[in-house]
């Protein structure tokens, strides 16, 4: 932990080692970690799912779920069947990610100090990208292309532009939001480990880990409720255009 | 005065000027939504909801800034020395 020295980029990473032409660094060990451990938990959850008498990881996964529908209920005002699997997946995938490096210590002797692959751009970019293909691929499977094409010249079609530069700039506030929030955390913990006398360290490190984990919770909470808002713009306002068409 | 020194310190001055706007358009945000909450219980969870939301919102600011000084402190301001270095 000491090791955590200012002068090296916290935007690259360790390259662990090379797979023929990829070089494997650390936050793809964490992320595939990560997903590993998601996928056990969930073919846990799928082996011991039951009606009666279920156990507290089940009683916990469908509680989340049930709030996540819930909220979605809430922006979209649809059913949120088909919403769920995406925005629960990325909901957990980015708490996983989050939590990685407080949940696992005992892993750090062998991979060093384990940074929570949402620290790095790269993994946040992709999970932006994701948001920015699914926001068309609802709406146009929700209510049909030509519906969804209208959405860009809402409400007249000289915002065409406009709608278009935003989809694009959200998608890249989308990234750099998660990337900067979880990786100042980081930073800011590396800083103050490095800085404090290890007297006191124990005590603030705590106090630091919590506000890391609230800010990763947050974080988490936001990148979903904006997935959901941004979908729904997709998707309700053209319902909206829908019933002004049939009342005319 | 080298490039990286001059890097260094443009990195803290963004960083510092651009989080005065955001703290303080959070600061706004916040007093509003907790006398909405104050007004209107029964609004809360969708007022929380939409807090959280427009926080995010108005901190990205801040982050775009945090993004500009990280970028010069460890890519820009290097890139600048070896430029100087390779120089004759």
């Amino acid at each position: 932990m000491t090791e955590f020295a200012a002068s090296t980029s916290p935007v690259e990473d360790v390259v662990l080692f090379e797979l023929g032409p990829i070089p494997v660094t650390r936050i793809i060990v964490v992320t595939w970690g990560v997903m590993l451990g998601l996928i056990l938990f969930a073919a846990f959850i799928r082996v011991r799912l039951r009606k009666k008498n279920p156990g507290r990881p089940q009683q916990v996964t469908e509680a989340m779920l049930n709030w996540l529908g819930d909220e979605i209920r809430g922006i979209i005002g649809r059913d949120p069947g088909p919403f769920i699997p995406l925005v629960a997946s990325l909901f957990i995938f980015i708490l996983a990610s989050n939590y990685v490096s407080f949940i696992l210590p005992f892993l750090s002797p062998f991979f060093g100090e384990l940074k929570p692959p949402t620290a790095d751009i790269k993994t946040t970019a992709a999970l932006a990208i994701v948001v920015f293909l699914a926001v068309p691929f609802y709406g146009i499977a929700m209510t049909g292309t030509l519906n969804y094409l209208k959405t860009y010249i809402r409400p007249v079609w000289i915002m065409a532009p406009f709608n278009i530069i935003s989809d694009l700039s959200r998608t890249l506030a989308l990234a750099v939001r998660l990337f900067g929030n979880i990786l100042s955390g980081y930073i800011l913990f590396g800083v103050i480990v490095t800085l404090v006398s290890p007297i006191v360290l124990p005590l603030l490190s705590q106090a630091l880990m919590f506000l890391a984990l609230i800010t990763g919770t947050i974080q988490a909470y936001i990148f979903a409720v904006l997935t959901i808002v941004y979908i729904g713009g997709a998707v309700k306002v053209v319902a909206k255009h829908e019933t002004e068409d049939k009342t005319q | 005065m080298t490039t990286e020194m001059l890097a260094i310190v443009v990195a803290g001055g963004t960083i510092a000027i651009g989080s005065i706007g955001p703290a303080l358009g959070e600061a706004r945000t916040a007093a509003a939504a907790l006398e909405a909450m104050a007004r209107q219980p029964d609004l809360a969870g969708t007022i929380t909801r939409t807090l959280f939301v427009s926080l995010a919102m108005i901190e990205s600011t801040a982050i775009y800034c945090l993004l500009v000084s990280m970028l010069l402190l460890f890519k820009v301001g290097p890139l600048f020395e070896k430029v100087a270095a390779a120089a004759p």
